[in-house]
């Protein structure tokens, strides 16, 4: 049996958190298939042949896969589903928006956000905000899985997977993409940063928070994140929030600013290599995680780090 | 139209969560429970819709144990006018969850479904999808805004790295991020009006859906407890740390 992976790419290449769920895949036994559906995707599709491990890449290019909807997806991954053992997507809003559908239509449960694989029927997955783990076996004809990143390591490069053009469905016309305001920055994405500069509610308003933490992101070449509490108070927009309920991380290093460690936030980050917080209040729980921890004002410390870092 | 919005039970977000040391599951014995906050803002976005004379009637729907009750008369206090409770023992997953939901939305022809976009005990992040694929609808999940004129809903939904709008022809199906609204608390005269709401009760077999569980959880564990690390004196010996011991920067 083989297993195919959705993947999610802009068209020109594959996203990060593609290649971290083809190492889930590898681990099932069988061989990866990618199913590149987009609009222009050619680019895209030459990218996944190259990664190592992939036996063959599936494409589907038409007009109405450019927003990569769900509907419209979730029907194609239905009609080009015969002969897998199981599907796998990436645990992003673009595979958790779009493979519940996928499951649903097969009649098969999905299997969220593992973490790891124990067999090809067995799998970790966080529950309760990561508080607990649970080891689930689907007892399904068919595994649909989506894969949190932080569990499997990047795939590598150099394969040359062979790339066959499959027939696009039809436009199923159940929604439309009128606008994205995408965030745009020069800096890595929070999911593929090896470091990642964090601020909360201690930075006080937007202002600060770019003032201080800015010119710290970009010494280090690091991407920046935010706390819940930063977020609701408008210091950054929502695809800044780490934690449980914005995005899940586990960089080399995370350096917490000004975030005290609510459970919420701690759930999106405890993975991390090495943790170092910097907060006043020598009491916040972001200190039970931390590496290192420094005490201290951060309007005072910042400027001395990134000072100290030339 | 008729809104029909989905309520879970689940463990009161603000109790710690222990794991049972026989790995069997997670404490909910005598601990709080409470409707999960997804939903509460599913339910609070359902009245407001109402309020806007966008909806006629507002629907709350929860599956599970009798003392689902409890999390529908929440609902009933915030506004919706009535509830239905699908009742079962069997531990309920999500594609079990989403077949109910869709036999009663089949019953009630509602515009517009509003679920949680995850419940906060499994963490699944599913039935709002799975509901609207066995439908054959629209669904725009993780909204952070939701229009609704003539046939049509305009959505703003959170995605990674920023916004995305969306336009669906009704029926939909809407999950609710956390920025969409923020609930509000159930007064004392309304917690007292929704005790004498109406509440009708069905089961899986009245509804014709076979419930049982695909999936086995063979164990459940703590995770990892990470160890605090040290202290350090000042801002010199953090880098000190970081390049030299750590040797992350």
């Amino acid at each position: 049996m083989a297993i195919l992976v959705i993947a999610e790419h802009d068209q020109l290449s594959v996203k990060g958190a593609t290649l971290n769920t083809i190492t889930a895949a590898k681990q099932l036994g069988g061989d990866v298939h990618v199913l590149v559906a987009g609009s222009g995707c050619a680019p895209a599709a030459q990218a996944a042949a190259q990664i190592d491990g992939i036996a063959k890449v599936r494409v589907a290019d038409a007009a109405h896969y450019v927003d990569q909807t769900a509907e419209n997806i979730a029907a194609l991954v239905i009609a080009n589903a015969g002969g897998y053992s199981h599907i796998l997507a990436p645990a992003t809003t673009f595979g958790k928006n779009m493979l519940p559908r996928v499951a649903a239509l097969l009649d098969v449960a999905q299997i969220s956000d593992i973490v790891a694989v124990k067999s090809a029927d067995t799998f970790v997955r966080p529950i309760y905000a990561g508080n607990a783990l649970a080891t689930v076996r689907s007892h399904d004809a068919v595994k649909v899985i989506t894969v949190r990143t932080t569990g499997f390591d990047p795939a590598g490069q150099g394969g040359v997977a062979t790339v066959e053009s499959l027939p696009a469905g039809p436009d199923l016309g159940l929604s439309k993409v009128t606008g994205r305001e995408l965030t745009k920055s020069a800096r890595p994405e929070l999911g593929d940063a090896k470091i990642i500069v964090s601020g909360g509610r201690g930075l006080a308003n937007g202002e600060n928070y770019h003032r201080l933490l800015d010119p710290l992101a970009d010494k280090l070449g690091a991407a920046l994140g935010a706390s819940r509490a930063a977020v609701d108070a408008g210091f950054v927009p929502n695809d800044y929030q780490v934690g449980q309920t914005g995005k899940i991380v586990a960089p080399d290093l995370y350096i917490a600013v000004g975030i005290s460690g609510a459970i919420q936030h701690l759930a999106g980050m405890k993975d991390s290599k090495v943790i170092v917080a910097i907060n006043k209040d020598g009491d916040a729980p972001i200190f039970q995680v931390a590496d290192y921890g420094l005490v201290a004002d951060l309007f005072e410390a910042l400027p001395e780090l990134c000072d100290l870092l030339d | 139209m008729k809104i029909l919005v989905t309520v879970k039970r689940v463990l009161d977000s603000n109790v710690k969560v222990h794991v049972n040391a026989d790995g069997s599951g997670v404490d909910l014995a005598n601990v709080k429970m409470s409707m999960n906050p997804f939903d509460e803002i599913a339910v609070e976005e359902a009245v407001r819709l109402k309020e806007a004379g966008v909806a006629t009637e507002v629907v709350a729907v929860s599956c599970g144990i009798a003392k689902c009750q409890e999390t529908l008369r929440t609902a009933l206090a915030i506004g919706a006018d009535r509830a239905v409770l699908v009742e079962t023992d069997v531990e309920l997953q999500p594609l079990a969850v989403a077949r109910l939901v869709k036999a009663l939305v089949e019953k009630e022809q509602p515009g517009i479904v509003l679920c949680g976009k995850q419940a906060i005990d499994d963490d699944a992040n599913q039935t709002g999808q799975m509901l609207a694929a066995l439908m054959g609808w629209a669904q725009a999940t993780f909204a952070s805004k939701v229009v609704v004129a003539d046939d049509t809903a305009t959505v703003t939904r959170e995605i990674d790295g920023g916004l995305e709008t969306l336009e669906l022809k009704l029926p939909v199906v809407v999950t609710t991020d956390l920025r969409l609204n923020e609930p509000r608390y159930a007064t004392l005269p309304n917690i007292m009006k929704a005790k004498k709401k109406p509440l009708d009760t069905l089961t899986p077999e009245s509804l014709g859906v076979d419930v049982t569980p695909r999936l086995e959880t063979l164990a459940v564990t703590e995770p990892l407890k990470r160890i605090a690390g040290i202290r350090v004196a000042d801002v010199r010996q953090l880098v000190d740390k970081l390049k030299n011991e750590a040797k992350v920067i």
